[in-house]
């Protein structure tokens, strides 16, 4: 498995427990009368779940196994593999703080910082579909 | 990589890009507000990815590596007509939705993911099976 396959995946399971814990913590507010801002944690338990977990899974597993791009770059581009995992990883993680912060300090400062995680995930979501195109044909 | 996953998993990794659109430009808007009318891009957002993107992507890699029948994938009509429902479905539901149009279209595209379900699901029944060796194995 080549070394970003791991980091794809060791990431993605480090998610999935944070996913978890996060829906864990939303379902546990009104039993224990934890604060709102953790409601405002709901979206952020599903995207830990559906592009920490399973989007990350699959880019990490598609970079290993998907047909070979070249004799020379059998796993297409790896300096463009390592700008998707930072680009999806720091765009999430912006995420995963500044939606639910946003809710209970009103510095346009977290608005900003949210856009600018919408542009980090989309900006690795093309960088993705762009180096795997060519790796989606027959052998 | 056969034809039919080659299809299945570019119209994936395209779903994936327009998710992820929609998906930026609704978070964008939550932190920067751009028009209360994103918010219409909402279940187009939901649609594509959790469909168009990550069932569609199961669908296309579990045709091509599902146990074969010696060198045969079996019927391939109704993966074909998997793929045209699939992808008609998310589109009739989530821009369906998104377009606020009637409620039957949305019923149509339902109707249309569950047609690709079973569609899938009579070639890849009788697949999954043990492989060759192990078969012999059990005899
Ligand atoms: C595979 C990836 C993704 C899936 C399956 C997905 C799915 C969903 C679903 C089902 C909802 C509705 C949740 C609810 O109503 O509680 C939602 C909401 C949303 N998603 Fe995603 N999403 C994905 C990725 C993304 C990405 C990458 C972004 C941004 C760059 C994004 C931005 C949003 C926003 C802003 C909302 C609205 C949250 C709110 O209610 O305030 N999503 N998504």
């Amino acid at each position: 498995m080549p070394f970003l396959t791991r980091l794809f995946v060791k990431t993605a399971l480090v998610y999935f427990i944070a996913a978890l814990l996060a829906g864990l913590l939303v379902a546990a507010r009104p039993v224990l009368a934890l604060p709102s801002i953790v409601a405002a944690l709901t979206p952020v338990y599903f995207h830990l779940l559906m592009v920490g977990w399973v989007t990350q899974l699959i880019l990490g597993v598609a970079h290993w196994m998907f047909p070979k791009f070249s004799r020379e770059e059998p796993r297409g581009h790896d300096w463009l593999t390592w700008t998707i995992f930072i680009l999806l990883n720091g765009g999430l993680l912006l995420r995963v703080f500044a939606e639910p912060i946003r809710t209970v300090n009103t510095d346009p400062l977290w608005g900003w910082l949210l856009a600018l995680s919408a542009l980090l995930q989309w900006l690795a979501a093309m960088a993705f579909v762009a180096n795997v195109w060519p790796r989606v044909r027959g052998h | 990589m056969p034809k039919p996953s080659i299809w299945f998993l570019r119209s994936a990794l395209i779903h994936l890009a327009l998710g992820f659109t929609f998906g930026g430009l609704l978070l964008w808007n939550k932190g920067i507000p751009i028009h209360p009318l994103m918010w219409r891009l909402l279940p187009a957002h939901m649609e594509f990815l959790l469909v168009g993107w990550t069932v569609q992507l199961a669908l296309g890699v579990a045709y091509w590596i599902l146990p074969r029948f010696y060198t045969q994938r079996g019927d391939v009509r109704p993966v074909w007509l998997a793929f045209a429902l699939i992808n008609c479905g998310v589109w009739l539901a989530g821009m369906g939705a998104t377009l606020a149009a009637p409620g039957w279209v949305i019923l149509a595209g339902r109707l249309c993911e569950a047609g690709a379900a079973g569609a899938f699901a009579v070639n890849a029944w009788p697949r999954v099976k043990p492989m060759a060796q192990e078969a012999s194995h059990l005899r």
